[in-house]
């Protein structure tokens, strides 16, 4: 709001009609976005449930290998990522923050409450990006939050053993891998944007989100191989997870930054296509 | 934008279509509708259910995109604007609300993302009377409730030009009421405020100015009274003993009568004083020799029964015609 326009108004009364500039409307519909987020109750407890599924899931999944660290194969004992293993929550807190995601849009559709939010900026993609920054700002922060929690608890249930090492945060890699788990959940908040935009209901933008993540991989997996491998590398899971691991999860995997890349180009076109589609679709 | 060059376009009109279309798949909602809305007045926009005023007024507020023509508040399209609050405040559907946020909260994210205080809020809230439920979340709000926040939303920004569809559906007697008198006084204030509705007798009440809509056409731009005598224009009522000879005459003179019973005939195409005088030169009693005013619902069931989307059957038809 650095300048102002000054109009004779009907009522012959000179109303100062605000012209902000583009990046003082942002950070208006930026405040407008957090308080959408923060005033339902399911973002809360979204979130919440997230961090008890890192946290509680990382501690149980630790707490269970010690006490069957007599009984481990040397298989298991090889090559053992502590850090990875204590964030493996990730994999199923992942689907309440895409969720969390998809609803950020797709309970405005739902709702019709688009038309309020399009009616007071019409500017569909600063609406779209105010969101995504919002969102992936909280989810980042409770992703560290969260991750750090399960890395902390997580080696120091580890360490209850001497079958097998565990990692402290000044180890190699430790820092990206905790860090690179936030970061991957805000990404994945931001597909979950992405595909509630291009698909508008909730029902089909999580279904759309579970099968990327969860039942593709499991069809390409029935492909004969090569194939099987050289398509599974690039299905975002299998590309992106290696970001919260301190060592390859699978020797077919794409390297570490390459896979992520391509983890977040998932989001970004999820975001671009929405963005064309909401620009061109009647609200 | 240069303010003196809208000077000109503020003090004549508000709202203005041009040859506004919008198709849906083969449903073509608007079509080639043109029309102004004046300034500081309540427009009253009419036409029955399907005639394409919600799709007009999502065109003007730029949620759906024109097929033709184009549509502009203040001389400019809607989306021009950033914080278009400030300057036009829309009621389009009251159930629009995220049903687990409070009344309050809707209020705020609204206030926020157009710089608008938050003091406003509070403001609004007590305007509308719905201050002490504010907290309350907006799904355990009745229909009314709903249209009371959806007002609130509306005169947030404090603008010039208010739009509203259909804003007492749902309403009781006592909120019919205080919508009726809120339009009547923020068009005093100088506000032009345009209105839809699918009930006759509700504009009549409210609106100076009517826009009557027909299957997605203008049917009426005009005031109120205008609108009435247009629908009615040249009825004559007239009882006499010898209708049967009247009758004869006014066909001469190029009008038309309809009778309506032994003694009535129904004239169209002739004033009053013009039958009169017939009749007296040609030495017929009258014992009856009235205009017919229609009333705004008659004028509106004349003008729009051509195009309601939804008739009731051939009897009904015949009945209204």
């Amino acid at each position: 709001m650095n300048t102002t326009e000054a109009a004779l108004s009907t009522r012959g009364v000179r109303k100062t009609l605000p012209t902000p500039s583009r990046a003082g409307q942002f950070i208006a519909v930026m405040r407008a976005e957090w308080t959408k987020l923060w005033s339902v109750r399911s973002t809360l407890w979204s979130l919440l449930v997230t961090v008890a599924i890192i946290v509680g899931l990382g501690a149980l999944f630790c707490a269970a290998r010690v006490a069957r660290a007599n009984h481990l194969d040397p298989g298991e004992l090889r090559n053992f990522d502590p850090t990875g293993f204590s964030l493996n929550g990730i994999f199923l807190a992942q689907l309440a923050v895409g969720v969390l995601g998809v609803l950020v849009i797709s309970s405005e559709y739902a709702t019709g409450q688009i038309r309020a939010t399009f009616g007071a900026t019409p500017q569909r993609t600063l609406v779209l990006a105010a969101k995504v920054v919002v969102f992936m700002a909280v989810v980042f922060v409770v992703g560290l939050v969260a991750c750090f929690a399960a890395f902390f608890i997580g080696q120091s249930i580890l360490s209850g053993t001497t079958k097998f090492p565990h990692a402290s945060l000044g180890d190699p890699g430790v820092p990206r891998a905790v860090i690179g788990g936030a970061t991957y959940l805000a990404v994945l908040g931001a597909l979950g944007i992405g595909l509630g935009t291009i698909l508008r209901r909730t029902a089909g933008a999580i279904a759309a989100l579970v099968g990327l993540l969860l039942i593709l991989p499991i069809l390409v997996n029935f492909l004969p191989s090569p194939w099987n491998t050289d398509i599974g590398k690039y299905l975002p899971l299998s590309a992106g997870n290696n970001v919260f691991h301190t060592a390859k999860l699978s020797s077919t995997d794409l390297s570490l930054w390459v896979g992520f890349a391509v983890f977040c180009a998932y989001a970004i076109a999820s975001l671009v296509i929405g963005a064309v589609l909401l620009t061109r679709r009647d609200a | 934008m240069c303010a003196t060059g809208r000077n000109e376009l503020w003090s004549a009109w508000v709202i203005e279509a041009t040859g506004l279309s919008k198709r849906y798949g083969s449903t073509l909602a608007v079509d080639d509708l043109s029309f102004t809305v004046p300034d500081g007045r309540v427009t009253g926009f009419l036409g029955p259910n399907g005639a394409g005023k919600s799709t007009t007024m999502r065109l003007i507020v730029g949620l759906d995109a024109p097929s033709a023509g184009r549509i502009t508040v203040n001389g400019r399209a809607y989306h021009d604007r950033r914080f278009p609050l400030h300057e036009v405040g829309a009621l389009l559907e009251a159930k629009a609300i995220h049903p687990s946020r409070s009344a309050r909260n809707h209020l705020r994210w609204l206030a926020q993302s157009n710089g608008i205080s938050p003091r406003r809020v509070d403001e609004v809230l007590e305007q509308v009377g719905i201050s002490a439920v504010a907290r309350k979340r907006a799904g355990t709000f009745s229909l009314g409730m709903s249209q009371r926040l959806g007002i609130a939303a509306c005169l947030l920004g404090d603008p010039e030009v208010l739009l509203l569809d259909e804003p007492v559906n749902g309403l009781d007697p006592e909120g019919i009421q205080w919508v009726r008198r809120l339009l009547r006084s923020l068009a005093s204030e100088g506000r032009t405020v345009f209105v839809s509705s699918h009930l006759m007798s509700e504009m009549a009440l409210t609106a100076d100015h009517l826009i009557v809509i027909g299957k997605g056409r203008l049917i009426a731009d005009a005031s109120v009274e205008e609108v009435i005598a247009q629908a009615s224009a040249n009825h004559v009522k007239v009882v006499s003993p010898q209708a049967g000879a009247l009758r004869p005459l006014i066909a001469a003179a190029g009008a038309d009568a309809e009778p309506d019973g032994d003694d009535t005939l129904i004239i169209t195409g002739l004033e009053c004083r013009e039958v009169g005088i017939m009749a007296a030169n040609a030495g017929i009693t009258l014992y009856e020799l009235s205009p017919q005013e229609a009333s705004l619902e008659e004028a509106f069931m004349e003008m729009t029964h051509d195009s309601a989307e939804y008739l009731a059957g051939p009897n009904a038809t015949e009945s209204t015609a």
